[in-house]
């Protein structure tokens, strides 16, 4: 009764248990990918006519050197940023020609005719903040995200964002190509025209 | 029968695995450690700001990074405290961004150089001017897809405390 070993147990299957972390935690790391905001340069071209823009179709954002924001000759917060740049785009004061049948705005005539008109013009000075630049860009690309998402609910059900993420997922039962064209005819009724000045 | 029992004493001992969980684990900490996908050490304080509407970046090998930033500690004797350029490893000029992406086209297949992207990761104390400058220095070279790389979150965070 002295010498009684226990029994030995059995670790082989844990190489295997092992194994299968390993390859479970190689599998699902998604590296990190960056996000940030895209924006398309304009290109230098010397030799640009001039074109004629109506005043009152500019919307004119200026941020100085002590991070304070100008916009249409007042004074304003960032966080009253958005819901002016959407009622500038949304206005549809067109008549005519540049008639808007899909704006919900007040519809003033000394502001913007239509979205496509409609531009936005951010002007900064060398002494901005960064930070300040990058929350003012957010604000603007928010409207006119904001913008979609309402028209494209209003047309097919579904908001812009929701119909990118869509387009974007190979798992998405629906057809593509309708899908394109749909995303295709709201980025045409408000296309995002935010040039910068230099 | 008794003749197969009698087998079991001379037989080799089977090989003691019990270590090789050890080995295998010791290598899954190992590649979940040093799993730190950062091409470049920066020199610069890159604080990114934040924005809630941001696109992906993916396709990695398609973008190309400018830095900007304050010098670390370690640099502002010889660099000074205003916010610079670090392209790769090193410190840049603004007059060195045109060659920097001259380099970075040549070494892509011909097919993929229209949809290169220069990604800008600024830092949020940065100063536009300098971005500015290298932004005119990108429209120069013709490369106009450029993205603010940013932290996903509320602008309020970008405020000034």
């Amino acid at each position: 009764m002295a010498k009684r070993s226990s029994p030995e147990v059995n670790a082989g299957s844990m190489a295997d248990i092992a194994f299968l972390l390993l390859i479970f935690f190689l599998v699902t790391t998604t590296i990190e990918t960056d996000s940030g905001i895209s924006r398309k340069l304009p290109p230098i071209e010397e030799s640009e006519e001039d074109v004629i823009i109506k005043q009152k179709n500019i919307f004119t954002v200026l941020l100085n050197g002590k991070d304070q924001l100008l916009v249409e000759d007042e004074v304003m917060e960032l966080e009253e940023l958005r819901d002016a740049a959407i009622k500038f785009l949304d206005n549809g004061g067109g008549s005519g020609e540049d008639k808007c049948d899909y704006c919900k705005g007040a519809g003033d005539p000394k502001s913007s005719d239509n979205p496509d008109k409609a531009i936005i013009s951010l002007k900064n000075e060398r002494e901005t903040t960064y930070a300040t630049y990058i929350s003012v860009q957010n604000e603007l690309v928010a409207a006119y995200t904001s913008l979609r998402n309402k028209r494209a609910e209003e047309l097919f059900g579904v908001s812009y964002t929701e119909m990118q993420k869509n387009y974007k997922d190979v798992n998405w039962p629906g057809s593509k190509l309708k899908l394109n064209e749909n995303i295709t005819q709201i980025k045409l009724e408000y296309p995002q025209k935010l040039s910068e000045v230099q | 029968m008794s003749k197969f029992n009698k087998k079991k004493n001379g037989e080799l001992p089977a090989v003691n695995t019990a270590s090789l969980p050890d080995i295998v684990f010791m290598l899954l900490f190992f590649f979940m450690v040093a799993t730190v996908m950062r091409d470049n050490e920066l020199k610069i304080k890159n604080e990114l700001p934040a924005a809630d509407q941001v696109e992906k970046l993916d396709k990695k090998d398609l973008v190309m990074y400018i830095y900007l930033g304050r010098p670390n500690d370690g640099f502002k004797d010889q660099f000074g405290e205003e916010a610079r350029i670090q392209l790769n490893d090193k410190f840049a000029e603004v007059s060195d961004v045109p060659a920097f992406i001259y380099s970075e086209r040549e070494s892509k297949r011909e097919e993929l150089r229209p949809f290169l992207t220069t990604a800008l990761k600024v830092d949020k104390e940065a100063s536009m001017g300098i971005v500015g400058d290298v932004k005119q220095e990108l429209r120069k070279v013709n490369a106009l897809k450029i993205n603010y790389t940013t932290r996903i979150g509320d602008v309020s965070l970008n405020k000034k405390n």
